[in-house]
């Protein structure tokens, strides 16, 4: 293991090297521009064995990783916001075709009005897409859970394509210190890409694709479900082994000072970080804070949030991409069909859109409200000019 | 139609068997009329066989033998191309 100053991108560019995919298919867009344009370099110097194929738009990368995953390639990609949308029409085709594709998706604000800055508006948007989504709060674990999404994905229990996120610019551009493993140790925990068929087997002809209408469709959708199902207890075990191997154990989530917490949040991604200073400051208060920090969204490891959050009276989810009308933000919605119930107060709150800076100040009035929780709407904006 | 599959007896991974279009018999989808060969007037060139969209003409050792009618639409392209003179070796007739 070394420890490096690298960036979430450098980083993930890092893992890519180190995974040495068969075909990366991408188009650069800010801020998933340095993922694949670190990862060419690395094809142009020789260091990788990939077949990088540089296409005209992210429709045709996700096109191309499809294709490429019918011959049994272990492919991977990266892109953001309006990127990612421009793969919507392919991503379920992915995840139906059961192919293991790994992607680098750094999340950024969906246009419009045209932003670059970070919320999760544009993973939100494929969240029923049939694609596992890992949420990332570092470089450090954008690393590891790029690592171990290979190992998730390609898993014979799962063979779905996953998505791992960083947040736009906050982890995407920042540096940090990061533990990196060594090469080969990454290449044996990753382990070798088996597939059932590859569609250039001319011995063992397959049909992949194929029209399905009324009379299939429906059964062909159940595998998808059940190995998303599945897929649940593949990550305990391959956050369990990574812990083994290397010292930094992974699972659903990660509980901070929640077992007593009185008061806690609910979130995603690098608020985390920022969340964990206003929880201390709480503390030394007196004031029993806690948080639970979802590593997945896809799939939603329900019932074990539901436990998590057992004994929290008062909970507070924080969305950093709202759903305009609908009965809060997707995390909210998901967390509080998760806590049907149970004898808590939870509240939303929609933050950060468009990179909007979330900081200690607001997270710790966040708490402060919770003391009085029954009195505030369901679903409250932070940090907007209303 | 063969029996429906239910989900867990599928292929795993969206896979699906090749060649299998053989099963999906469309002869059912004729309206009325079908071709009927003329085995005296046929010359065995085999346009009939080349136009069929369906591979519903039947040919063994090179020679025209008939129609496969589980899988003939009675589209008419082969009594159409028919170039035999001043019978045609295919003509379209009403179905009972």
């Amino acid at each position: 293991m070394v420890t490096l100053a690298k960036t979430g991108n450098e980083v993930m560019a890092e893992a890519m090297r180190q995974i040495d995919p068969d075909v990366v298919a991408a188009y650069p867009i800010t801020p998933a521009t340095e993922v694949v344009m670190i990862f060419a370099q690395f094809v142009a110097d020789g260091l990788v064995g990939t077949e990088y194929i540089p296409v005209e738009s992210e429709h045709s990368a996700m096109s191309a990783c499809v294709g490429a995953a019918t011959t049994g390639a272990r492919v991977m990609t990266g892109t953001s916001s309006q990127g990612l949308a421009l793969m919507y029409e392919i991503l379920p085709i992915a995840s139906a075709l059961r192919l293991p594709i790994i992607m680098c998706e750094v999340n950024r604000a969906l246009s419009g009005p045209i932003n670059i800055h970070c919320d999760h508006s544009d993973t939100m948007g494929c969240r029923d897409f049939g694609w596992l989504q890992i949420f990332s709060e570092n470089a450090q674990e954008a690393y590891d859970n790029v690592i171990q999404a290979v190992r998730i994905a390609e898993d014979p229990r799962v063979m779905l394509p996953t998505m791992v996120t960083t947040d736009g610019f906050i982890i995407s551009h920042c540096m940090e210190k990061v533990e990196v493993l060594e090469d080969k140790v990454a290449k044996d925990y990753v382990g070798e890409k088996k597939s059932p068929y590859s569609v250039l087997d001319v011995d063992k002809p397959v049909t992949i694709g194929a029209l399905d209408l009324t009379d299939y469709y429906f059964e062909h959708k159940m595998p998808v479900i059940q190995a998303m199902k599945d897929a649940r207890q593949v990550i305990l075990e391959a956050g369990k082994d990574f812990g083994k191997r290397f010292g930094r154990p992974y699972g659903f989530f990660e509980k901070y000072k929640l077992d007593d917490a009185e008061f806690a949040i609910v979130a995603l991604g690098s608020t985390c970080g920022t969340a964990r200073v206003a929880i201390d400051e709480l503390r030394e208060k007196g004031i029993k804070a806690g948080m639970l920090k979802l590593r997945l969204f896809r799939p939603f490891p329900a019932e074990e949030i539901a436990e998590a959050l057992s004994q929290v009276p008062n909970i507070a989810v924080l969305d950093r991409s709202d759903s305009f009308n609908a009965q809060g933000g997707p995390v909210f919605t998901e967390v509080r069909s998760a806590m049907y119930n149970r004898n808590a107060k939870i509240i939303n709150y929609v933050y950060g859109l468009g990179g909007r800076d979330i900081n200690v100040a607001q997270i710790k009035e966040v708490f402060c409200q919770l003391g009085r929780a029954d009195k505030m709407p369901m679903v409250n904006y932070l940090g907007v000019r209303e | 139609m063969s029996k429906l599959l239910n989900a867990k007896e599928l292929l795993p991974c969206d896979q699906l068997s090749a060649g299998s279009a053989a099963e999906f018999e469309t002869g059912d989808w004729r309206l009325g009329e079908k071709p009927v060969w003329h085995p005296e007037t046929c010359i065995q060139c085999l346009i009939c066989w080349i136009a069929c969209p369906d591979v519903a003409v039947e040919v063994k050792d090179s020679k025209m033998t008939g129609f496969d009618y589980k899988h003939c639409k009675g589209c008419g392209i082969c009594a159409r191309e028919c170039p035999t003179k001043p019978n045609k070796a295919i003509t379209m007739e009403k179905e009972r």
